[in-house]
């Protein structure tokens, strides 16, 4: 039997809008994988010690209600701070097509937008496990 | 920087490095590149002192919330907590929605709490296959308490039992049904019983219930045994850590915590055997042909005896 890969999902910022992040939680559950759930409402800081004590093989975050570009970028500081560069960071939500060359810039590895085929974010979080 | 040797893995336990930590338990959950070496060379020390603390009981009576608030109680009182959260693997998917740190992520940035949620990975009995190395990695990094937060199912999560020095199960006003499973089960072996949501109507008459099952306990070493509690306000912790602390005590001087530690490290260790045993036997198994007329049991013993000189008397 294969290793299952570990990730967290985290909801960084005041936003409240969970559905899409519990829906993703779900679908890689569905496609075996074993999915820190953090809840809503964190820091970039709780986010990122959560992710290296949990020995995640990636991060992915979800942010509808605008904040991204600030937080994302944090949690990625944060991971750095804390020895966690190489982990890989996923991003997703309500996201305008402007942000996103600045927030793959900062340094996430994609981002996805509503209407995403699940399979489409699975894959990608398969491919980020796997370089892990 | 990546921590990969087992050697710098160990390093950065003694040194309390959280990714040493995360690490190390990955290697031991994943039966990776040094397993053994870091097994070998933890702190025994360490493990011995340790409190390991069992927490069970029915989904959406109070675990994960009691175990926060107690986390809150342990902190103040200057103990480094570790904390084991274990919930199902999908049968189907092998994957796993790992929720219980919702409730504790209060305590994310203190880096004296060391949190890692675990998947049963289709063992049954409420644990994983890690939870005692886990534990023993915790210990080996300066955890003084313990708490294991076991799938809670029900009836058969006696693995908690023997693996935790002392096992809490938490019950709440409500969960009629599955206190009536329990009966002749886990509350029969439980250390202490807390009744969470004390706050909800029914919680005095589930004391009352409790009381009468456990008043040989309670005789016997005169310590309360049936608790109350309000986890979400923090209510009643601090005297169900103190009625621990004092068991803790009676265990210890009446050499029964020893015993116990004595008969969890065999249970594991026979567990590891026939794990490890387990890929050989699947195979003389598969490679044999013309066998499938006789019964199951007795060709058990034959396989056995190919490989182990046992005399069998029946
Ligand atoms: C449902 C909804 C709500 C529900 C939320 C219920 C809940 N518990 O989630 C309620 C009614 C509570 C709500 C409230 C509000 N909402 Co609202 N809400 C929506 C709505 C209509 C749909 C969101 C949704 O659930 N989609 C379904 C899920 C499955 O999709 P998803 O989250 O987008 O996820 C997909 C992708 O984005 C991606 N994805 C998402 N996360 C992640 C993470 C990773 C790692 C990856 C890889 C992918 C990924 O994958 C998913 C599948 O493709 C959107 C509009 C819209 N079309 O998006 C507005 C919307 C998000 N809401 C909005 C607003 C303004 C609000 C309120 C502030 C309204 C108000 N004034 O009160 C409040 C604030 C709530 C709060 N506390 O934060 C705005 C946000 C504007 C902005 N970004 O600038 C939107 C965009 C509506 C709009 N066009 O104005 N809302
Ligand atoms: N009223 C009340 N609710 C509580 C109490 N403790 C926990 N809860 C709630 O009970 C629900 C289940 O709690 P959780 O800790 O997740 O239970 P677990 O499944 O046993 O781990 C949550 O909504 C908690 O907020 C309590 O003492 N009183
Ligand atoms: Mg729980």
């Amino acid at each position: 039997m294969s290793i299952p890969y570990r990730v967290l999902i985290g909801k960084p910022g005041l936003d409240g809008h969970d559905r899409g992040a519990k829906f993703i939680a779900r679908a890689l559950r569905d496609e075996g994988f074993e999915v820190i759930y953090t809840g809503i409402r964190r820091t970039a800081a709780e986010i990122a010690a959560t992710a290296i004590q949990e020995d995640v093989d990636v991060v992915g975050l979800s942010s509808l209600s605008g904040a991204h570009l600030r937080l994302f970028p944090e949690v990625i500081k944060e991971l750095k701070d804390r020895g966690g560069a190489d982990i890989p960071v996923l991003g997703g939500g309500v996201i305008p097509d402007e942000d996103k060359e600045q927030l793959l810039a900062a340094g996430l590895r994609a981002i996805f937008t509503p209407g995403t085929p699940a399979a489409t974010i699975i894959q990608s979080f398969s491919d980020a496990c796997k370089q892990q | 920087m990546p921590v990969n040797n087992s050697n710098s893995l160990l390093k950065g336990l003694a040194a309390r490095d959280p990714r040493a930590i995360g690490k190390a338990i990955s290697i031991v959950e994943n039966n990776g590149q040094g397993v053994t070496e870091i097994l070998a060379g933890l702190d025994r020390k360490c493990i011995e002192e340790v409190l390991v603390l069992g927490i069970t009981g029915p989904p959406g009576a109070g675990k994960s919330t009691l175990t926060s608030s107690m986390i809150s109680q342990l902190r103040s009182d200057g103990k480094r907590v570790g904390i084991i959260a274990i919930d199902p693997s999908s049968p189907i998917s092998g994957g796993a929605i790992l929720g219980d740190r919702v409730r504790m992520m209060e305590h994310a940035l203190d880096t004296d709490v060391v949190v890692r949620s675990m998947a049963t990975r289709g063992r049954l009995g409420g644990l994983c296959a890690s939870a005692g190395a886990t534990v023993r990695i915790m210990a080996a990094s300066g955890c003084e308490v313990i708490i294991i937060e076991t799938v809670g199912v029900g009836q058969s999560e006696m693995d908690i039992v023997r693996l935790a020095d002392i096992t809490l199960m938490v019950l709440a006003p409500g969960f009629g049904d599955d206190i009536q499973a329990m009966k002749a089960g886990l509350l029969e072996v439980a250390d202490f019983l807390v009744v969470n949501k004390s706050d909800l109507g029914g919680a005095e008459a589930l004391v009352m219930d409790m009381k009468q099952i456990f008043a040989t306990k309670e005789k016997e070493s005169d310590i309360a045994r049936v608790l109350q509690s309000i986890a979400s306000e923090n209510t009643g912790i601090k005297e169900l850590l103190d009625a621990v602390q004092r068991f803790t005590t009676y265990l210890t001087i009446n050499n029964l915590k020893k015993q116990r530690r004595k008969k969890a490290m065999e249970g594991e260790t026979l567990d590891w055997v026939f794990e490890m045993l387990r890929p050989t036997l699947t195979r003389k198994l598969v490679e044999q042909t013309g066998q499938e007329q006789i019964d199951p049991r007795v060709r058990a013993k034959e396989l056995i005896q190919q490989m182990l000189p046992i005399n069998y008397h029946r």
